[in-house]
């Protein structure tokens, strides 16, 4: 099987969506002539032109205002937000215009636009462009959010959503940018709201999204040395999240752990675990814990940074918290 | 923004050749529309927050008949004449700010959502300036597609403030794309005059951004027709241009607003400047007779009270539907929550 890294899976779904559908245009700061500030549209230009590789000044306001209008008259427009913490500027156009667009006109016309945008710390790259804010979308009725874990997904979840016909945020790990993993030759597109199983286990169900997936696999692998079986689940989706696939989980391991880079209070695990609490109270045999990043700022200094972050040693006492 | 208007911008095209009258009968199709509605709205019938644009018909009357179908318009909460110049279904629109399920939104915009993508009308909006990104997107769009079409921003003077119109400006500028900006300036924002929220003219950053920018007496819709019917060709050929109305709100920011704020002899001199009258009188004076004018006003006064009764014998939105509708279509099993 094939190497690729996740920064060229985005690069690479970039191209095929474009090259599949005439009406998709990129539009955001340098992702033309530079090819992105991290390079996930590097060659895109010189591949379809300038009129489809829109580079723009510095608006991200009127940036994601102009792709909800492209959106009404015809295109499919990808915006690049070139750090998640950039995205309170985009608040209005994805909030109050993009989310409600196909409800508030009863249905007339859809937003079909994504908005792609990295998050998550690990660089050194302080308070203000480190955050992961995905579960503010999440809490938007209209909006979509992805946030896949390795380069395969990116890859099929990004496809998805520039075909999706719902404004779609979608979310990738910075520090994920460099990762290689082995890909199929034919990559599939993947259906947005499913999660993927990556482990199986009888003793506990990890859930995570992102980068955290592989702080989860790693506690997993500590655990397994413990004669602990985690279970991993991949959300990649996190509005829709795919709440059967978490609840036939639990109802297999009776022991559920939600790990996620973003602070933990009023996260998307908040909301995991409460549904869980609900429809799956009788599979309960512990607590459901979760890991998140604390209540504070994401911290610049590699030492602050690195005790912020959610590491696999506080999976592993998680898990051993509710096995208890 | 008190300055004179500029009499070389405004030539009174005043000529019934022009097709004034149809102009007319538009101006009396949006003014009785919102007639009925403040009524209805003083009787209860009317639920929600509505702003009426009584006293600035003649900027969208106006600037519509330089506009094809393909044309794509974003307006304001101030929006129901925009909406109705396009060309809207004005049974859906009546069914709409009535909160019915024929409405053109089924009920789930009312009076600040209204839209009909099927004329270009992409949407009435409750966020002071957010329509100027929609519309340089639509602008974006048409440029991509090679359409030939233009995008047309209306906002107010009081949108002036919102950094986001910065942002549209300087980007319709250095892209030199198709999209019209109509500023209606109506000395108001709200309940504070313009003079109080602003320290610029439009003309002034207008010229910073090198957009080529008309003053209109935007009660006159003649002349605000013939700067629009000038300019559209060179938005479509060239790039953005600001065509600023100066016009007039009758009534409150929104109805029940008892306007406490506002001078009486100001209010009451505002008759003058109608924008019906002005354009009455200058039929007249063409040689048409008041008659007919009367007549027309009969006509869309039938029309509007068959698309008000045909609202209130529509039924209600259902709950179901509309919650099935937040997404095109949900994965089975993934319906959001």
């Amino acid at each position: 099987m094939p190497e690729l890294r996740y920064l060229k899976a985005i690069n690479l779904a970039l191209a095929d969506a474009m090259a599949a559908d005439p009406s998709v245009i990129l539009i955001g700061e340098d992702v033309s002539e530079a090819g992105g500030a991290f390079g996930a549209s590097r060659g895109l230009r010189e591949r379809f032109g300038a009129e489809r590789i829109v580079d723009t000044p510095i608006s991200e306001a009127a940036i994601a205002g102009a792709a909800v209008g492209a959106a009404l008259s015809g295109l499919r427009p990808v915006v690049e937000i070139m750090f998640m913490d950039f995205t309170t500027l985009v608040m209005d156009a994805m909030v109050n215009q993009a989310a409600k667009a196909r409800f508030m006109f009863g249905g007339q016309s859809s937003v079909p636009m994504v908005l792609r945008t990295p998050h998550g710390g690990g660089l050194g790259a302080g308070p203000q462009h480190s955050q992961c804010l995905e579960a503010w979308f999440a809490h938007v009725p209209g909006l979509k959010v992805v946030c896949p874990s390795d380069p395969a997904s990116a890859y099929g979840l990004l496809r998805a959503a520039i075909a999706d016909p719902d404004p779609v945020v979608f979310v990738e790990n910075k520090a994920l940018y460099a990762m290689k993993a082995e890909v199929p030759a034919e990559l599939p597109i993947i259906p947005l709201g499913q999660a993927a199983t990556l482990r199986e286990g009888r003793d506990v169900s990890i859930i995570a999204y992102g980068a955290a997936v592989h702080t989860a696999l790693a506690a997993a692998s500590q655990l397994a040395g413990e004669g602990v079986e985690a279970e991993i689940l991949d959300l990649r989706s996190i509005q829709p999240w795919d709440e059967q696939a978490v609840l036939r989980s639990l109802a297999k391991t009776h022991r559920l752990v939600v790990v996620h880079e973003a602070v933990e209070a009023f996260g998307v695990g908040a909301e995991i675990v409460a549904r869980m609490a609900d429809i799956g109270f009788d599979e309960l045999d512990g607590p459901i814990v979760r890991v998140g990043a604390p209540f504070m700022p994401v911290p610049f200094s590699k030492g602050l940074e690195t005790a912020y972050l959610p590491s696999a040693e506080r999976v592993v006492q998680a898990v051993r918290r509710t096995l208890a | 923004m008190t300055e004179p208007l500029d009499p070389s911008a405004a030539p009174a095209g005043h000529n019934a050749d022009h097709g004034l009258l149809a102009l007319y009968r538009s101006l009396v199709l949006i003014r009785c529309s919102e007639e009925r509605l403040s009524a209805m709205f003083a009787d209860g019938e009317v639920p929600g927050f509505i702003h009426l644009s009584i006293g600035q018909e003649a900027v969208s009357v106006g600037v519509m008949a330089a506009l094809t179908a393909q044309d794509t318009i974003a307006s304001t909460h101030r929006g129901h004449g925009h909406a109705i110049a396009k060309g809207l279904s004005l049974d859906g629109f009546f069914a709409e700010l009535l909160a019915r399920d024929t409405g053109l939104c089924r009920g789930r915009g009312g009076s600040m959502h209204v839209a009909d993508m099927s004329v270009g009308m992409l949407g009435a909006n409750g966020i002071v300036g957010a329509g100027l990104s929609i519309a340089l997107g639509s602008a974006l769009a048409h440029r991509t597609q090679k359409s030939g079409a233009v995008a047309v921003a209306f906002f107010g003077d009081g949108a002036l403030a919102e950094g986001l119109v910065h942002e549209c400006l300087n980007m319709a500028a250095l892209w030199r794309l198709p999209m019209l900006f109509v500023c209606e300036n109506n000395g108001w924002g709200e309940f504070l005059p313009t003079s109080k929220q602003l320290s610029f003219a439009l003309k002034d950053l207008a010229a910073a951004y090198r957009i080529p920018h008309v003053l209109v007496d935007g009660n006159d819709v003649a002349a605000v027709a013939e700067a629009a019917a000038r300019i559209v060709p060179e938005v479509r050929a060239d790039g953005p241009r600001i065509i600023e109305c100066m016009t007039t709100r009758v009534r409150g920011h929104f109805e029940g607003d008892a306007q406490k704020y506002r001078d009486a002899d100001d209010l009451a001199a505002l008759s003058e400047r109608d924008p019906l009258r002005i354009t009455a009188t200058q039929l007249v004076r063409a040689g048409i007779a008041e008659d007919a004018l009367a007549s027309i006003t009969e006509e869309v006064k039938a029309r509007i009270h068959a698309a008000v009764e045909a609202a209130r014998a529509a039924p209600g939105p259902g709950f179901e539907a509309a919650l099935a509708d937040v997404y095109t279509a949900a994965p089975a099993g993934m319906e959001a929550r």
